[in-house]
């Protein structure tokens, strides 16, 4: 590639700013919020009115007829204001005794009615809806008629993945160490609002007491593919999420098995301790990646002194670097980058591929050869 | 530019794909016409870049740092050849399958009838069919609603009905549509297009439920008789919306189109011309597969029941070897993807590491275990798509004069598979998992398990995905790009003979006799995998296969003998004398690992060992 090899990386900053557009579905709503404007998480940025539903009446199924001769049996036409229950077509049987007929199920306008196959169009009236601000922060610019950026100077850890939406809460440190596998004894009894963050590999009945109670996000290493698998109650195939069912949005920092929370996304949120935050499940791996993330306000109790600044972990490989091995047969370990042969070298599968020398400190300072597809940049 | 073939020297090609834009030469050489530089760049089609040409120059810079060939201006205009043939290009072509490519919803009466005529225009045109709804598809209207609402397609194909015959039915499909009323993917004010190709007598009808939420246009009927189906007009008219509408409105795209002289083409419609071409003019039978990070597309082409070969493209839109590597493993299951390993792994640590691939989809095998479930998955992801494939590669026998509106629903009795694993002459391997596979060997063997083949087969890879660049330059210079498809594109591996028998047959037993140029070569054990590499030098060589038993059946017919020529490749004959379908003994570990042996893909004890890449 002719734009170097750039490693895929993760924003994990105790201080970033960060833009997020939120947007109408449409452009033909009413924006809420002018420039400058200071909002937090529940302000409404943009509100619309949705076209209501269009419910299909069968006329025929319903008299039993063909659809030339119930278009005879209509007795209202496209324009109608109608309310539920409105009689809307009507056919006398035997000797005009017995009355068929078809009512309106929703109440609306008549949009249509077939010819071909003489069914009805009843149009719901329109509904509202609306956008909040989900961050805290400043209107940077606005849409007309659909939205506006929001601006904050904020912590912000990614992950690596996520299900669960949008949800508001305050931090909570677990009391446990990173390296603790999470189990039903490390939730707290009273985490309603929280978002509870630290250690790895939770269990099935950690996760959903952690909801039960109340918490709406946890934020822990990894965890393996069956708990996630039952958490959500259906096997994710791709990685686009966001929507799922879930009480409880669940972030991933490192990946799938028993990884703990790198030490610098964990430091950031242990300073984050008490604070209000954001965070958003949703993760897409494909073109646009968009990775889940917590957003906390950059606050003067922050101690960023050594956290701050420019870390934005993304970038070239360098000699002297600070990576992580994101496959096997070191998947986890961190090290540092000795020396980037520019020509591909033969790997062990037997296949060519650019690599890069790196010294691993948990394995008494060995040096292996790692393909760079598979590292990633960690500071 | 130039467009006359026999002006043309020099030839830039681009496929802007979703991740990667790559970027070939083809130049008149002293030796023919050949693929002579290359350039890649990440695509650039999504923020923050939102520009499809940003990544189309970056990689246009890299081949000409790697040709040496000078061929942008300061100002990144093409410097267009005159005087001086050292400096240059004649022509800019491109194919597109960026942001996802052509995503399409298509609607009809009788699932087997209508929707699959109206699947298979949309396939064969490019597109990805994000939902295929059909009056009989067993679901209430509302769940067709719900779903068709959550869509948000570049295009929609309506079909349904015969000419002359009913209307209801497909008005009610148009109905659903307008009170789901989908919103095109791209651009805000942009009204969904959406294409009529169905009963003549319900277009207007059509027309006017559909005309408050959709630009339509119609189009001849997929299926204006029973027992014919007609997806040219269809098919056509979706390649002209896909430049009207969802190019012109896709990110940079406006300024692409004003590159090049020549209709930009969907990705895979590039790639099917060129599988077609290749059929024809060689009249073989033939499969290709593209498998990629998210998708995989089948190509076949098929001789039907009248002896003419059909083309049929399709595409799993979640069987993939990164992105969709997580679907893969929820549809085959690990107990699927297991069977192909030649050591063991815990069920938790197979579904970890699949998950970690999807999660960091860049990333690839460092360790020989790793690459051989990356392989394993690749079989299944064959498997399934191929089963895909089948579904709706399908002909349709022509009876016309008995039969009524009732037979309609009796489709089963008169649709019948096109694909014939027998009949298959040659099966080309594209994508990186099968282009870049380590060892040729190992493409063979997930081509031979995965697509279960059977019969004598024609093995080959695609050596840098070179197919779509190939299919928009066969637009304006066929000869030319059949010329660099021979030379340059197409790796012939080997040829696979693997015999189909009687379960009765015992193993061990000797099933047929292989000879190249007359001369033995070895023969086909039942229950046995083994390769041959022939003393021939020519690449070229008469295979014979002879049967020692009638039951025997090599893909001429039980107990026939079948001859051709092959082209030998580096790994000669593999003969597979695994019936088919599999049976359970060919999924133990021990008999995976005999496999791996035999084609020299492990030694005697290198099952377990991971090569640590340590200094």
């Amino acid at each position: 590639m002719s734009n170097g090899a750039l490693t895929p990386g993760l924003c994990v900053s105790g201080s970033v700013t960060v833009r997020k557009r939120r947007e109408l579905p449409t452009k033909s709503g009413t924006v809420k919020v002018r420039p400058g404007e200071r909002v937090n998480p529940e302000t409404v940025i943009a509100e619309a009115l949705r076209e209501g539903e269009l419910r299909i009446v069968k006329i025929p199924e319903i008299l039993g007829i063909t659809p030339e001769d119930a278009i005879e049996k209509i007795i209202v036409k496209p324009g109608d204001d109608v309310a539920r229950g409105d009689i809307i077509a009507q056919m006398r049987g035997l000797w005009g005794l017995f009355k068929t007929e078809a009512q309106a199920p929703i109440s609306g306008v008549i949009e249509f009615i077939s010819q071909a196959t003489g069914h009805i169009g009843i149009r719901a009236p329109a509904d509202k809806i609306s956008v909040r601000a989900y961050i805290s922060g400043e209107v940077e610019s606005v849409d007309d008629g659909r939205g506006a950026v929001i601006k904050a100077d904020a912590t912000l850890v990614q992950g690596i993945f996520g299900v669960g939406g949008e949800r508001n809460g305050v931090i909570s440190l677990l009391n446990v160490e990173a390296s603790n596998k999470i189990t039903e004894a490390d939730i707290p009894e009273t985490c309603a609002g929280e978002i509870l963050i630290g250690g790895h590999s939770p269990t099935l009945a950690a996760l959903r007491l952690a909801a039960k109670r109340g918490a709406v996000g946890f934020v822990t290493g990894s965890i393996d593919d069956t708990t996630l698998a039952s958490y959500v109650g259906y096997d994710i195939g791709i990685a686009l999420t966001g929507d799922e069912p879930v009480a409880m949005t669940l972030i991933i920092t490192e990946g799938f098995g028993e990884l703990p929370m790198n030490e610098r996304a964990l430091g950031l949120l242990k300073q984050a301790h008490g604070c209000a935050a954001s965070i958003n499940g949703a993760t897409q791996v494909r073109a646009g990646a968009l990775r889940p993330e917590v957003i906390t306000k950059r606050s003067s109790t922050l101690e960023s002194a050594d956290l701050s600044g420019a870390g934005v972990v993304q970038g070239a490989l360098r000699v002297g670097g600070r990576v992580r091995i994101i496959r096997v047969p070191f998947f986890g370990l961190q090290g540092e980058i000795v020396e980037l042969p520019k020509e591909p070298k033969e790997i062990a599968t037997g296949a060519l591929a650019r690599v890069a020398l790196v010294r691993l400190a948990e394995l008494s300072g060995e040096t292996v050869v790692v393909p760079r597809a598979n590292l990633e940049v960690v500071g | 530019m130039r467009v006359d073939p026999e002006s043309l020297k020099t030839v830039l090609v681009t496929d802007c794909g979703s991740t990667t834009t790559k970027a070939l030469l083809f130049e008149l050489t002293k030796d023919g016409w050949r693929q002579t530089g290359r350039g890649e760049a990440p695509t650039t089609v999504e923020e923050p870049v939102a520009d499809v040409t940003v990544g189309a120059l970056n990689s246009f810079k890299e081949v000409q740092e790697l040709s040496g060939r000078a061929i942008l201006n300061d100002d990144d205009s093409f410097i267009v050849t005159d005087a001086d043939p050292s400096r240059g290009i004649d022509l800019y072509l491109s194919t597109s399958s960026a942001g996802g490519g052509l995503q399409m919803l298509v609607a009809g009466v009788v699932r087997t009838f209508s929707t699959e005529s109206a699947e298979r225009a949309a396939l064969g045109a490019g597109a990805i069919v994000m939902e295929a709804v059909s009056a009989d598809d067993g679901r209430e209207d509302h769940e067709r609603i719900e779903r068709i609402r959550h869509i948000k397609p570049d295009i929609v194909l309506i079909t349904g009905g015969i000419d002359g015959g009913s209307a209801t039915h497909v008005v009610e499909m148009a109905e659903i549509l307008v009170a789901a009323a989908p919103r095109p993917r791209f651009g805000d004010t942009l009204t969904l297009p959406v294409i009529y190709a169905g009963n003549k007598d319900a277009a207007n009808h059509v027309k006017d439920i559909l005309s408050k939420i959709a630009q339509v246009i119609v189009v001849d009927n997929v299926r204006p008789a029973l027992d014919r189906e007609n997806i040219g007009p269809a098919r056509e008219a979706i390649h002209e919306l896909f430049l009207s509408h969802v190019m012109s409105h896709s990110p940079g795209y406006s300024k692409l189109l004003a590159w090049t002289p020549v209709a930009v083409m969907p990705t895979p419609a590039a790639v099917g011309d060129m599988v077609n071409t290749f059929a024809q003019r060689t009249g073989q039978s033939v499969l290709c597969v593209d498998i990629g990070g998210a998708t995989t597309d089948v190509f076949s082409v098929f001789r039907d029941q009248g002896g003419k070969q059909t083309s049929n493209r399709t595409v799993s839109a979640n069987l993939g070897m990164s992105y969709s590597v997580a679907n893969v493993l929820v549809e085959a299951g690990v107990d699927g993807i297991k069977r192909w390993l030649p050591f063991e792994i815990k069920d938790s640590e197979l579904r970890d590491r699949l998950r970690n691939k999807m999660i960091r989809p860049t990333s690839i095998p460092q360790t020989l275990e790793d690459l051989w479930l990356e392989q394993a998955v690749c079989r299944e992801a064959l498997s399934l798509s191929l089963k895909h494939h089948r579904s709706l590669a399908i002909g349709v026998e022509s009876r016309t004069a008995e039969r009524g509106i009732a037979d309609v629903f009796k489709q089963g009795s008169d649709r019948y598979e096109l694909v014939n694993m027998l009949a298959l002459d040659t099966v080309i391997g594209s994508g990186g998992v099968l282009s870049h596979a380590p060892l040729r060997s190992q493409a063979a063997l997930m081509m031979i398990d995965g697509f279960g083949l059977e019969g004598v087969t024609q093995l080959a890879v695609d050596s840098i995905f070179m197919l779509p660049h190939l299919g928009v330059f066969s637009s304006v210079h066929p000869a030319a790009a059949q010329e660099i498809f021979e030379r340059d594109c197409v790796v012939y591996i080997g040829v696979a003979v693997v015999p189909v028998y009687p379960k009765s047959f015992k193993k061990g037993e000797v099933l047929a006799d292989i000879f190249i140029n007359d001369t033995k070569l070895g023969e086909v054990i039942a229950g046995e995998v083994n390769r041959f590499v022939s003393k021939e030098e020519a690449l070229e060589a008469r295979l014979k296969v002879v049967p020692r038993h009638r039951q025997v059946n090599i893909g001429g017919g039980a107990g026939k003998t079948v001859e051709r020529v092959v082209k030998l490749g580096a790994e000669g004959v593999i003969v597979d004398g695994r019936n088919r379908p599999f049976s359970p003994d060919s999924f133990t570990i021990s008999a995976q690992r005999e496999v791996y042996q035999r084609l020299g893909l492990i030694n005697e004890s290198g099952v377990s060992e991971i090569i640590r890449g340590v200094l």
